[in-house]
């Protein structure tokens, strides 16, 4: 049995999860052996348009955060262009708070395998990367012993599986860069340069890797494809909810008695989620704030949690579904420095190409500094959140709103604890003055 | 400059992987894969891959300058990486970082006298299921308290 990192749940239902725990799950036998690369054999029969109609009908939505749907995303490349299309998968998974694909690769890498020749099918791709972020180099080892034995049983290269299809596959190492899991950002990456977002349009489907048209999507999204070719798009959308579905895993962290990565149909109920399947909070304790998909999601009260969690519902409370990185606070927590760790960590982050985010996330994490180290003026609190406010949509990529929106939240929702620190300090209400 | 014959197969994999004449593709994963084996980014090591990618030294000066586990100078043998982002912090990460600051008498990128142990603090390494979570080198560790973490030094010879 390969080492799993917590106890599954009953209430889990496993579709790219179903692997893990298996002895050798990431070996091609095992893979096999557990109707591995049968999708595949089954989309080699079907045309182009079939395998995007059975992904649209799936209702799949990407993964890695952006929750755009998955089928949409590939009919958007256009297939008759004479030129090469490529795939690139993102598993620079560095969202705080998400650490799922990390068990994708560990435990089923050639399900991703799958999932991408599936996608080359589909438009007619004939090489693609895996980029993995720096920091996951054994997972990098893992992809590449995959990929080798994929070669050596005719799942890679020349005439796939005995059809026409030709694809050759590589894994990209990051070197540790946020920015890079920004889809445009990592596109530069792989091309050798520094991880600035390119404006959009074009967007990678019509322009993406070497300026060719090029589908980019989540680990878990292609993950998510074998499964739908094999059993039909309706067979996983029905798991799911209307417009969102299927599964997701969601990684749960913090004050939780068992945090962990669970796989949970698509609108299953957060405060089931919390309290039954990562077992609830430390005895004693109540839930003060939820992040509930990653720490560039605005934040939930505890009173606010009691919702379903798919694309809508989170919408409808103002906040994201995010990448599936959900972290759990409860009342010992302080979210003034909640706050400034965000902050600190979007300011490092920024890779300095759009001046709000690159001049905001500082000052904003100078800020929030001032106001953890007693040295706040009662301004301060509205200027954070009017600072926050102006970065909004005023970026090339999403960082810039990814650090606004959560501090937006935190200052809105728990405002009392930013004026508890401002008092400490003697001199908070006094108003600006100019010497000279 | 000479590689190991492992690092060298290496190198001319990578040349294969990319379209025709977009080879600099190869310079992130040659100064990672260049960094493991000679210990950091040497002037020798950006001109090498420079020479070999045909591009100028500024263009491997700017990807240098921008991602953050590249180095110019070498870290320790164990290069100790303590994650404080918030998943980690909220059970502990942040203590067990001032507890390795102690510990190592070093703080943020600073290198050990004799280079044995380096610290650093990082940003999320991907593991806040576990959190306390920390990488030695390319090595995960999760749920570390202060007392495994003197364990797991202790280990680093």
């Amino acid at each position: 049995m390969s080492k799993l990192y917590n106890e599954p749940s009953p209430l889990e239902v496993k579709v790219v999860s179903k692997r893990f725990g298996l002895e050798n799950s990431a070996s091609i036998e095992t893979y096999l052996a557990t109707e591995g690369y049968l999708a595949l054999k089954k989309a080699i029969g079907m045309t182009q348009e079939q395998i995007i109609d059975e992904v649209k009908a799936s209702s799949l939505r990407g993964r890695g955060g952006a929750g755009f749907p998955t089928g949409m995303k590939w009919g958007f490349v256009p297939r008759q262009l004479d030129k090469p299309k490529y795939i690139v998968v993102n598993a620079d998974e560095s969202e705080p708070g998400t650490c799922k694909d990390r068990l994708l690769i560990e435990f089923d890498p050639h399900s991703l395998i799958e999932g991408i020749l599936i996608g080359a099918l589909a438009v007619g791709a004939e090489k693609g990367w895996v980029y993995i972020r720096g920091e996951y180099r054994y997972l990098i080892d893992i992809m590449d012993k995959a990929i080798a034995e994929a070669y050596a049983r005719g799942f890679l290269g020349k005439n796939i599986a005995g059809s026409n299809l030709s694809f050759d596959l590589y894994t990209q190492t990051g070197a540790g860069a946020y920015e890079c899991g920004e889809e445009s950002a990592l596109l530069e990456s792989l091309e050798g340069k520094r991880g600035i977002p390119r404006i959009r349009p074009p967007f990678p489907a019509v322009s993406g890797a070497f300026q060719c048209p090029t589908i980019l999507n989540n680990v878990e999204t292609f993950c998510a494809v074998p499964p739908i070719i094999r059993d039909g798009g309706k067979a996983f959308a029905d798991l799911g909810i209307p417009k969102a579905g299927g599964t997701r895993l969601v990684c749960i962290a913090g004050h939780v008695m068992k945090p962990g990565v669970y796989e949970v149909p698509l609108g299953f109920p957060m405060m089931k989620f919390i309290n039954e399947v990562a077992g609830g909070l430390r005895p004693g304790r109540k839930l003060k704030a939820v992040i509930p998909g990653g720490s560039s999601c605005p934040i939930l009260r505890g009173d606010e949690c009691d919702l379903n969690m798919d694309y809508d519902s989170l919408a409808k409370a103002k906040s994201m579904l995010g990448s599936g990185g959900m972290v759990i606070m409860d009342d010992t927590t302080d979210m003034v420095k909640v706050a400034l760790r965000i902050m600190r960590f979007y300011a490092h982050e920024s890779c300095g190409w759009c001046i709000p985010c690159r001049e905001g996330t500082t000052w904003l994490r100078k800020m929030l500094q001032r106001v953890t180290d007693g040295q706040g003026m009662t301004r301060d609190i509205d200027l954070i959140g009017d600072l926050a406010k102006n970065m909004l949509g005023r970026t090339f990529c999403p960082l810039g709103d990814a650090a606004a929106l959560p501090t937006i939240s935190i200052v809105e929702k728990f405002r009392d604890e930013f004026e508890a620190y401002v008092a400490k300090n003697p001199l908070a209400k006094n108003e600006l003055v100019t010497v000279g | 400059m000479t590689f190991s014959p492992e690092l060298e197969k290496r190198f001319a994999d990578l040349l294969t992987h990319y379209p025709e004449g977009r080879q600099k593709a190869a310079l992130i994963p040659m100064l990672m894969y260049g960094q493991d084996e000679v210990g950091s980014v040497s002037p020798e090591l950006m001109a090498e891959v420079a020479k070999r990618l045909s591009i100028k030294v500024i263009e491997v000066e700017e990807v240098l300058g921008y991602y953050s586990m590249l180095h110019r100078k070498p870290m320790g043998k164990f290069h100790i990486q303590v994650c404080t982002n918030v998943a980690c912090m909220l059970v502990g990460g942040t203590e067990l970082y001032d507890h390795a600051c102690k510990k190592l008498g070093l703080t943020h990128l600073e290198t050990q006298k004799g280079g044995n142990f380096s610290l650093e603090e990082v940003e999320c390494i991907g593991a806040c299921s576990w959190a306390p979570a920390i990488q030695v080198n390319y090595d995960f560790h999760h749920h570390v308290t202060p007392e495994k973490l003197d364990t797991i030094l202790a280990g680093c010879k």
